[in-house]
């Protein structure tokens, strides 16, 4: 199976469900606006960049993300997220690898520039489907072979001790940090977004320092600044050390042909079967 | 020029009030205000950081009984600390209430004439405890204040065992288990407000109650401490929050929150049951969301409402329950434009240790979309059907009727049949309201 196709089923799925069951705060219009933007966006840099032929697949992942997350009262907001999104992608570049994870770099973009006309609500998933949602993350896991789940198995390993660890600490009862923990946007995160193959860091070194980093930043944000999103805000902000990670850790450039030098001799999925970062 | 506007804009608002008909129509009735046994009313004002706090205070019994522990995120000052007026959060209460609607069908064969009327229902309070006073053990008494008639300590303490003892010492009834709770707000460098009622300063105030509590703090904390009240708790109780805001819409980011049902037609009969109505609802949605879920009840711009289950809440109203960036002494109560500077958010929730085992956590959007709980009665037209639209209308009565009871059903979990018996409706299948049997008027 296709693993960009997983990714749309998966995250269309989510999208259903959260519009239809969990009265997400987005209508149809946004949903179109958002994907109608994302598509046109990817058509026109593709030609602007003369990169790669318009494969909508990996634009369509991202719309589908900033419709799972982008909350704004203004249809104009909504498509200028979608159009920095894309854009943001193919114009941060650094030795030819993406600096920010797409929707990851949209949000906070469109979060700072206007000035909280745009937000995310991390509590609109509930913890009531949180098993359901964990099943097809896991599922998708398997279903990507495996490509870079380093990166996510490491940050979950860090989120969870940092979590526990509080609460330990605090004396709070379990409850809590397992609370905090069945939440979805928490594995929305880390399955969908953290485990971007084309910005995380070249060596397996290199991804487990980066997923303890940003599980320690998001930690940070919630728990010392008491500020919302500090998973974005922390994926955000220590993309910007994953060159500095390179030049410490190196490792062979994730290619889509061979996504990692040990593993070469395995048959891996080609181009257009690799996951694409949402 | 700020006057004329201001004249401008309240001489737009009067208009829109003379139009009765078309939104602010007449007061029907106005529902019980103690609906929920265990509620407590808490308004939350909040802006960079600076949160004003105002507690309702309905705890009945002797004052000298009355005690409450609060956990506050900072260093709380004199100044701080203020004692508010019972009414303003009565008014806010009122003004957020889930309403009703009526309209009244016109004749079909005419052109349609509507009046709208509307009613509210509202939340409640409790206290706790017993206090005395007596010496530090490990427990650091910071300040001691007497504001109106409380007085209050604020606390820090290095261990949660001192501050119990001390607590218990000075005869404050700490329930079991609170020890626990007790120590992980120690650990994150909370302090602890402790206020009771000087009996004295009490009669002096001349009050037959008590009064709502205010502190005014600076914190990037924007949450509310709720696990302290669950560990005496037998069984759920109700919080409403009323979140008063500049950008707009406030919701908790730790739980879900979601909007009541709202918008629906129900049977004529809810008028008089209005406040059963409201309170079968709440639990019915609590039910079906597994308790999981904080409820949006109100969102609004403080400007204005409509329909109005009470008046806006004058400038003055709205800096005594601690909106501090309005500006302008005494101005009109409705000089406020629609786009005002204040937007209202009233959240609802049941809440008990199982199901919100963490405190509340709020984030403030900037969605000023309008949202209310609001529900429509529609007098059906009495009158002798002379066109074929009259016809058409009363041929499609029982149908919307039906339609009517179903809602209501779904909405409180009330028996379909008992609606139906109430509303005169047949059984589905059985007689008509003409008493008829479906077929005997089939082929007349």
């Amino acid at each position: 199976m296709d693993p960009r196709i997983f990714q749309i089923s998966a995250l269309g799925g989510l999208l259903i469900y959260g519009m239809g069951w969990l009265e997400f705060e987005l209508g149809p219009v946004q949903t179109a606006v958002t994907l109608g933007g994302v598509l046109l966006t990817q058509a026109l840099c593709s030609r602007l960049w003369k990169v790669e032929r318009f494969d909508p697949r990996s634009a369509l992942i991202s719309g589908l993300s900033l419709c799972l997350l982008l909350r704004t009262n203004s249809l104009a907001l909504a498509a200028v997220g979608a159009v920095v999104t894309i854009a943001g992608k193919f114009a941060l570049r650094w030795r030819g690898k993406h600096v920010f994870n797409p929707t990851n770099f949209g949000l906070v973009a469109m979060m700072l520039a206007t000035n909280g006309a745009v937000w995310v609500s991390p509590g609109q998933w509930g913890n009531v489907a949180f098993f359901g949602f964990l099943m097809v993350c896991l599922g998708g896991l398997v279903v990507m072979r495996a490509a870079r789940s380093d990166v996510t198995l490491a940050f979950l390993g860090c989120y969870l001790a940092l979590m526990f660890g509080r609460s330990l600490y605090l004396g709070e009862p379990m409850t809590i940090p397992l609370h905090r923990l069945q939440s979805g946007a928490l594995l929305l995160f880390a399955f969908f977004m953290i485990s971007d193959p084309k910005t995380t860091p070249d060596s397996r070194a290199g991804r487990i320092v980066f997923a303890a980093l940003v599980a320690y930043g998001a930690w940070y944000v919630q728990f010392r600044l008491f500020r919302t999103n500090g998973l974005l805000w922390s994926l955000a902000g220590l993309s910007l050390a994953v060159p500095v990670l390179d030049w410490l850790l190196p490792g062979g450039r994730y290619s889509w042909q061979r996504p990692s030098a040990k593993t070469s001799n395995v048959q891996r999925p080609t181009l257009n079967a690799q996951p694409t970062p949402i | 020029m700020k006057t004329k506007t201001t004249l401008l804009a309240a001489a737009l608002f009067c208009a829109a009030l003379s139009t009765a008909h078309t939104f602010c129509g007449f007061y029907v009735a106005k529902a019980d205000t103690k609906l929920f046994n265990k509620a407590s009313k808490v308004v939350l004002v909040r802006e960079d950081d600076k949160t004003v706090m105002t507690m309702a205070n309905d705890f009945e019994g002797d004052a000298k009984d009355f005690a409450v522990v609060i956990p506050v995120p900072t260093f709380i000052e004199k100044g701080q600390i203020h004692v508010a007026d019972n009414a303003l959060i009565e008014h806010l209460d009122a003004y957020s209430a889930p309403r009703l609607v009526e309209y009244f069908d016109g004749d079909p064969c005419r052109p349609v004439m509507e009046i709208r009327a509307f009613a509210a229902a509202p939340g409640v309070m409790r206290g706790r405890a017993d206090a005395e006073h007596d010496k530090a053990l490990g427990v650091k008494i910071e300040a001691e204040y007497t504001v109106g008639e409380y007085d209050i300590i604020i606390l820090s303490a290095e261990q949660s065992g001192g501050l119990e003892t001390w607590l218990k010492e000075s005869g404050y009834k700490i329930p079991e288990g609170a020890g626990g709770i007790l120590e992980s707000y120690i650990k994150q460098k909370m302090r602890f407000f402790v206020a009771k009622v000087t009996l004295e300063e009490k009669a002096k105030a001349g009050f037959h109650y008590l009064r709502p509590l205010q502190v005014a703090y600076e914190s990037p904390k924007f949450m509310l401490p709720i696990r302290l009240g669950t560990v005496n708790a037998d069984g759920p109780q109700d919080l409403f929050v009323f979140a008063l805001t500049r950008k707009g819409r406030v919701e908790t980011t730790n739980y879900r929150t979601v909007k009541l049902p709202t918008g629906m037609e129900l049977p004529i009969f809810v008028k008089e049951e209005f406040s059963d109505f409201y309170k079968a609802m709440v639990t019915e949605q609590v039910r079906k969301e597994d308790m999981h879920c904080v409820f949006t009840e109100y969102a609004w711009d403080m400007g204005w409402c409509d329909p109005c289950a009470a008046e806006p809440l004058s400038n003055d109203e709205l800096k005594n329950l601690g909106v501090f960036w309005l500006g302008g002494e005494g101005r009109n109560p409705r000089a406020r434009p629609a786009n005002s500077d204040v937007f209202i958010t009233r959240l609802h929730v049941r809440y008990d240790r199982k199901h919100f085992p963490e405190d509340l956590v709020f984030q403030e959007t900037r969605d000023r979309e309008n949202f209310q709980g609001r529900y429509v009665l529609r007098h059906p037209w009495k009158g002798e059907p002379k066109c074929d639209a009259a016809k058409k209308y009363l041929e499609a009565l029982p149908e919307r009727q039906e339609k009517e009871a179903q809602t209501l059903a779904q909405l409180t979990g009330w028996e379909i049949e008992k609606i139906r018996d109430r509303m005169k409706l047949p059984a589905v299948g059985g007689k008509s309201s003409d008493g008829k049997k479906w077929w005997e008027k089939l082929w007349k």
